[in-house]
């Protein structure tokens, strides 16, 4: 299969990027300046991400929608307000996640934000749930462009007129050279920022005026070493069809007015095990001095017992040292618990810790 | 001091009597990015040639350091431990990795020199 390319791609080879292969597409992993400064510009400064390969699934519909919409998530849909988002999972009825998202209610409908990897699949879910009664467009038609941290809302107001107003986990469409974008204050790195949603012959021009006013362009592997920092969920790695919420510790992101009734995909699972506790769960994981634990890393108790396993582990730029999540047995979850980390052979020591290594700057409460 | 050698895997190594000072090329650095871990072989330990004598790893991925000759390790660079930046910064020079007593110089004849090494790296990162 062709590789796919973004909007963005011809901006990302004259900013000398370094691709790799995402989900099917070309992306940069990072740019000449390498991942670490990468990193710290995002946050101290303004980071752009060409997050275009990322489904943006609109689905259009009113009250009938959002009934449909609650037999799926976990969402309490009927009171969210419009242009406010939601974190949420597409899951079976195990409760194993097909996909992580963010969901957003607008006036025509939903716009759902899903990963590169499970959209086309996720699509196909949601169109035999839904069935032909609500049109679903998987818009190709437009780019995804994230801006993160914290000179970002001063750098795009200069461009949007506006969306300083925006609170974090809310959007709104904005006008901006004769086009509408669909701007949402949100992220995936820990810091305050964007997502803008913009048509694909306007991206190229607009990520250039964002660089113009001293944002820039910022690859994959500085997207992951942030959103580790921040304690953030990776889908294929924290998250896949074998994982619950309950288990990947989100249970915050299961609106409480629905585990008294139940009635959404994967509800019995979830409410016996918010019930009863999960026999495994996600935990921040802080191995002792320089060494990085990365995937697979098997985690031992000192009786040599294997207790998990490292789902990401990396080097955290701003924390200055290394950081790993991952999956114990639930006896081993609280804070401070010591275990054994194996690398290349030999046990090291390390500590579970809390989430998020890296303090979260998002801006709460605008108006 | 004798002149500087290179190996297929991105080593670099040069002689004075018969200890060898070995670290890794600013090419090898630049393919593996920002490096954040580096693990040396224990001193007095004896290490043989193409096989592997500490890791590096980068903010991506992890990647096993090799010795190029066989010998004994005199002297392993803590610095670059305790700082792993410093190997992106100085590879070859102050961010050397260890130091082996060798057993037989013959083994640096099959290495590359500076010439030959820059049309290697060129070749195979393209």
């Amino acid at each position: 299969m062709e590789i796919k390319k973004t909007s963005l791609n011809k901006l990302h080879q004259s900013n000398k990027a370094k691709f790799v292969e995402f989900a099917g597409y070309e992306m940069p992993i990072q740019y000449s300046k390498g991942i670490i400064e990468e990193h710290k510009f995002t946050r101290s400064n303004s980071g752009i991400f060409d997050v275009s390969h990322m489904g943006q699934l609109f689905i259009y519909g009113d009250e009938s929608l959002t009934e449909e919409l609650e037999k799926i998530f976990p969402l309490d849909l009927k009171n969210l307000k419009q242009n406010c988002s939601k974190y949420s999972f597409l899951m079976n009825e195990d409760a194993g996640i097909y996909d992580d998202l963010i969901i957003t209610k607008i006036e025509e409908g939903y716009l759902i934000i899903l990963n590169a990897a499970c959209k086309d699949k996720d699509f196909e879910i949601l169109s035999n749930l839904l069935g032909s009664k609500f049109k679903m467009n998987l818009d190709n038609n437009r780019s995804l462009i994230a801006i993160q941290g914290p000179k970002s809302v001063e750098i795009l107001k200069s461009i949007i007129n506006g969306v300083d107003q925006l609170s974090f986990m809310t959007g709104n469409w904005f006008d901006s050279d004769n086009q509408k974008l669909f701007v949402t204050r949100s992220g995936y790195t820990g810091e305050d920022g964007f997502e803008i949603s913009i048509s694909n012959d306007k991206a190229e021009k607009f990520v250039e005026n964002l660089i113009e006013k001293g944002a820039q362009l910022i690859g994959l592997g500085a997207r992951d070493t942030l959103r580790l920092e921040a304690g953030l969920c990776l889908y294929g790695h924290e998250l896949d069809i074998n994982k619950t919420p309950v288990e990947a510790n989100l249970r915050w992101a299961i609106s409480k007015s629905r585990l008294s009734n139940g009635g959404f995909i994967g509800s019995k699972k979830i409410m016996n095990q918010m019930q009863d506790g999960a026999s495994k769960i996600r935990v921040g994981i802080k191995p002792e001095g320089r060494l990085i634990a990365r995937e697979k890393t098997k985690i031992f108790d000192d009786t040599d017992k294997q207790i998990g396993e490292i789902t990401s582990g990396t080097f955290g730029p701003s924390v200055n040292g290394p950081i790993a999540m991952g999956y114990v047995d639930k006896e081993f979850s609280k804070v401070d618990t010591k275990i054994l980390l194996e690398v290349r052979g030999k046990k090291h020591p390390a500590n579970v810790c809390a989430l998020p290594f890296y303090k979260k700057n998002y801006v709460k409460g605008v108006n | 001091m004798s002149e500087v050698k290179f190996s297929k895997e991105h080593e670099w190594i040069t002689l004075e009597g018969d200890v060898a000072t070995i670290g890794i090329t600013k090419h090898a650095t630049e393919m593996l990015g920002d490096i954040v871990f580096a693990e040396l072989p224990e001193k007095g330990s004896n290490v043989e040639k193409d096989g592997t004598a500490g890791v590096v790893e980068s903010t991506k991925a992890a990647s096993d350091v090799y010795t190029p000759v066989s010998g004994e390790v005199v002297d392993t660079n803590q610095s670059i431990v305790d700082d792993p930046a410093k190997i992106n910064e100085d590879p070859e020079g102050g961010a050397w990795f260890f130091k082996l007593k060798i057993k037989d110089t013959s083994e640096l004849d099959t290495l590359m020199n500076k010439e030959e090494y820059d049309k290697f790296a060129k070749e195979t990162s393209s």
